[in-house]
């Protein structure tokens, strides 16, 4: 009940908060996607590559998230920067594995009769490959999102904004509407966008 | 026109040379079969011919001109490819895989559509039906179809056919043969055709290359071939039936008889047809309506049986009736499945023709028999 | 020699961690500026290190005690009819942010080490929970009537045949469960279960990014340690 009224006066900073939330996880989004994508497409051409840099995502993914932020806090300064920046490089390791290991699950045959038909290898990148490894990427897309909508609530520590606002200051003020209200809108952004993004998966799905 | 001349494929880390020192001349406008057992390089072949694969050694000509100097995309892109593994793309349609490489080469979209319809008919596909499905809809035999409309797409010169027609059931696989060796019959393009059924090597090439290991065995027209293998495993591969086969590659026109079995015109009464049948041999009568066409046959105890009647009215229809361009051996199975002395043949039209017998197709073997004992 | 190196990798992995680990924090201990040098000593590193390591261990364990006989049991025949209502809860209860998991339990339970023990055991039930079935259910149908055939009875079935065949993805669950525990950790510091978290936010609020670099290096290098071990534990066992 507490809870409610919490909510209903405060509707206005909590939308703000909301708003600055997606913002911070759609911009990082955009930025990993296309970075993600071509460094994941770029490392098929180049075998070594791909291990060194599917290492370093799956280093980069382990490191903790408060730890990744104090790293990049001194060079990058408090606020926004950080938290975007810190952010792509959680959402790089799903995208650029998903487009490597998509491209390379394609039926050689494919490829092959592509190649022999006489198309180049732009023609077969932007006509075979990537369209098919569009359900792929959307699923490396949709694991990233989910996991940078928490890891932005934890950015609003370092001055990113975002709903993780509600959590800190709850915690300092010791306000428990505050902070369940936090926690309640940071999760239900988090299954909302995981909801989203499974309705894109599956209609960008091709059956095969 | 395609000339391989002393092309060697070894791959790194193989013992053996995939293709080893191939010669060869594919004369414009002509089949060549590629036979052989698998591994023994055929895909590779064809592989060097579109550069998909690099020849270690050798040169390979089209029309006179050296492939390596010509760019790879323009060289495939003249060169219709059915890969063995059929690799249609899984994410276009039916009609957007066969308008691949039209649109490649930018062909305007109403001419596209017209010409992704006309082969989907060509390879028995209905386009309403078939144009906006995905492969994975479609059945094996189907796929491979598609395949071939797609390889045939813009036309190409030469077409590359990895067993082009090995996942389909034998009934659509002869009319397939039958219908592709028909427009090849007008196109005269330069095909080069790998397949492991000898039967449709015969009934496809106009010449065979017999590969062994790597290496040209031996390199001839059917006919040629049936009647004198280079060696034992040209013979082992050909089977143990050769003379048979080779009446797949005589027409049943080549044998027809008109004399031993005579037409009656079906207005005639029994009465005038049993004195036709002493030039029968079969003791039977072929009924023809007044465009000559085959209506069914009459035999000699029906028409001493019966009081007099117009032959029309106790005509049978019987099953034993062939085309004049079927093969001999097909002639045969029929007579055999009708445990039956003779063959009706007609034209396309359904005119009747005459007949061949099974004395006659013993006569050719025997003559067969005789040369392969000399 | 691939062989080799590969083995060399085991040892040479955490000895190169340990390595980087203590310099570091001799490096940033020794390179304090005034401000931090009062917190940044020896015995303090030792101690929310010691947190850390307790947090993610204690949460960790006990998980893997609950999480994985939970996961053999919904993957009975019994409980076929309920099992995916429970994996449906999984998926939303792991698209819950961690950080929102800490503050939950913290209204519940107030500050202090057992709410954060609670929270993380919880968070990571989860991953270990969806692989043990997962696991239990990638065995064909054919292999358990092969053994059932050949007359193994049911816990025979299950310790011989199915926890080995499923083991690689328990492994994968728990590693994962482990690391989201060694960074869900550094978050304890906000709700007072001290850890590592303890230097990156005081160093954050304080600006002395030799305290936060002493905490982000060991939290750090602690998820890449354990990433690294189960990983190995995944392959070779
Ligand atoms: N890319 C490759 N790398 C190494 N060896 C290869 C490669 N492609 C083919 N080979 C080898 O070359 C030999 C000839 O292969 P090829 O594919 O030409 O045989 P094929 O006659 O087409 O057989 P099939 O009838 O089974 O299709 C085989 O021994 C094969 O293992
Ligand atoms: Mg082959």
């Amino acid at each position: 009940m507490e809870l409610w009224h919490f909510i209903s006066e405060r509707w206005p900073t909590i939308l703000s908060l909301t708003g600055e939330h997606v913002l911070l996880v759609l911009v990082a989004m955009v930025v990993a996607i296309i970075l993600g994508v071509v460094l994941g497409v770029a490392v098929t051409y180049w075998e070594p590559g791909a291990r060194a840099v599917l290492y370093l995502c799956q280093i980069l993914m382990t490191v903790p998230s408060m730890a990744m932020f104090g790293i990049l806090l001194p060079l990058l300064g408090i606020g926004y920067k950080t938290g975007v920046a810190a952010l792509i490089l959680y959402a790089l390791l799903p995208v650029v594995r998903n487009t490597y290991t998509g491209i390379r699950a394609i039926d050689p045959a494919v490829l092959e009769a592509a190649k022999g038909m006489g198309l180049g290898e732009w023609s077969i990148l932007r006509r075979i490959k990537l369209p098919l490894i569009i359900p792929v990427v959307m699923a490396g897309i949709r694991t990233a999102t989910v996991m940078i909508v928490g890891i932005a609530a934890i950015a609003a520590f370092i001055g990113a904004g975002g709903l993780g606002e509600l959590i800190f200051r709850g915690i300092s003020r010791y306000n428990r509407q505050m902070i369940l209200a936090g926690a309640i809108f940071i999760s239900a952004l988090a299954i909302c966008f995981d909801l989203i993004l499974k309705q894109l998966e599956y209609r960008y799905g091709i059956r095969s | 026109m395609i000339r391989l001349e002393n092309v060697t494929k070894h791959f790194p880390g193989q013992d053996h040379p995939a293709v080893n020192n191939l010669n060869m001349l594919i004369p414009e406008g002509e089949i060549c079969v590629l036979v052989g057992p698998s591994g023994c390089g055929k895909t590779t072949t064809m592989k060097m011919i579109n550069r998909l694969i690099e020849p270690t050694e050798g040169k390979i000509y089209i029309k006179g001109q050296d492939t390596a100097t010509i760019d790879a995309i323009k060289l495939r892109l003249d060169i219709g490819y059915v890969i063995q593994e059929i690799g249609l793309f899984p994410h276009l349609t039916i009609a957007e895989n066969i308008a691949t490489v039209p649109r490649e080469k930018g062909w305007p979209r109403d001419l596209i559509n017209q010409r992704v319809d006309e082969l989907l008919t060509l390879v028995g596909l209905e386009p309403e039906k078939y144009r906006h499905r995905k492969p994975a809809d479609l059945s094996g035999g189907q796929r491979q179809r598609v395949g071939v409309a797609r390889a045939m797409a813009a036309d190409p010169p030469i077409l590359l056919m990895d067993e082009p027609f090995g996942a389909v059931d034998p009934i659509t696989r002869a009319r397939l043969q039958n219908e592709f060796l028909e427009i090849q019959a007008q196109m005269r393009k330069t095909i080069i055709f790998v397949t492991h059924d000898i039967d449709e090597a015969i009934k496809m090439g106009d010449k065979i290359a017999i590969m062994r290991d790597g290496k040209l065995v031996q390199y001839a027209p059917p006919g040629e071939l049936l009647s004198s293998p280079a060696d034992e495993f040209v013979g082992r591969l050909l089977g143990p039936n050769r003379t048979i086969k080779r009446l797949n590659l005589i027409a049943v026109r080549e044998a027809l008889r008109s004399d031993l079995l005579p037409a009656v015109p079906s207005h005639l009464s029994s009465e005038e047809a049993r004195l036709l049948l002493k030039g029968s041999k079969f003791n039977v009568l072929a009924v023809v309506d007044r465009r000559n066409s085959l209506t069914g046959f009459v035999r000699g105890e029906q028409l001493k049986n019966s009081s007099v009647v117009p032959v029309s009215e106790i005509a049978e229809p019987s099953p034993n009736v062939i085309e004049a361009e079927a093969t001999l051996n097909e002639a045969l199975s029929l007579m055999l499945g009708c445990g039956s002395q003779f063959v009706a043949v007609v034209s396309k039209k359904g005119e009747y023709k005459g007949v061949v017998t099974l004395g006659s197709l013993l006569e050719l073997v025997k003559e067969d028999v005789k040369e392969d004992v000399a | 020699m691939w062989r080799k190196l590969n083995r060399l990798r085991t040892v040479l992995v955490p000895v190169i961690l340990l390595a980087a680990g203590v310099s570091a924090t001799v490096y940033f201990v020794e390179n304090a500026t005034p401000m931090a040098a009062r917190l940044l000593v020896y015995p303090n590193v030792l101690r929310v290190l010691g947190q850390h390591l307790l947090l993610v261990l204690v949460s960790s364990l006990l998980a893997i005690a609950a999480a994985v006989p939970l996961g053999i049991i919904i993957s009975r025949p019994a409980f076929r009819p309920v099992a995916p209502v429970i994996e449906g809860i999984v998926n939303i209860g792991q698209t819950v942010p961690s950080l929102a998991v800490l503050a939950l339990f913290m209204t519940l339970f107030g500050l202090g080490f057992q709410t954060a023990v609670f929270a993380l055991w919880l968070y990571s039930l989860l991953p270990i929970l969806r692989n043990t079935y997962a696991g239990m259910k990638s065995i064909g149908p054919e292999i358990i009537e092969a053994a059932r055939g050949m007359g193994m009875k049911a816990h025979r079935i299950l310790s011989r045949i199915e926890l080995p065949l499923a083991f690689p993805i328990i492994m994968a669950g728990i590693r994962t469960a482990v690391v989201i525990n060694v960074g869900t950790a550094t978050l304890a510091s906000f709700i007072g279960a001290g850890g590592l978290g303890d230097f990156i936010v005081t160093g954050i609020s304080l600006r002395r990014t030799e305290l936060i670099y002493t905490g982000a290096a060991l939290s750090a290098l602690l998820a890449i340690f354990f990433d690294d071990l189960l990983a190995r534990l995944e392959k070779y066992v």
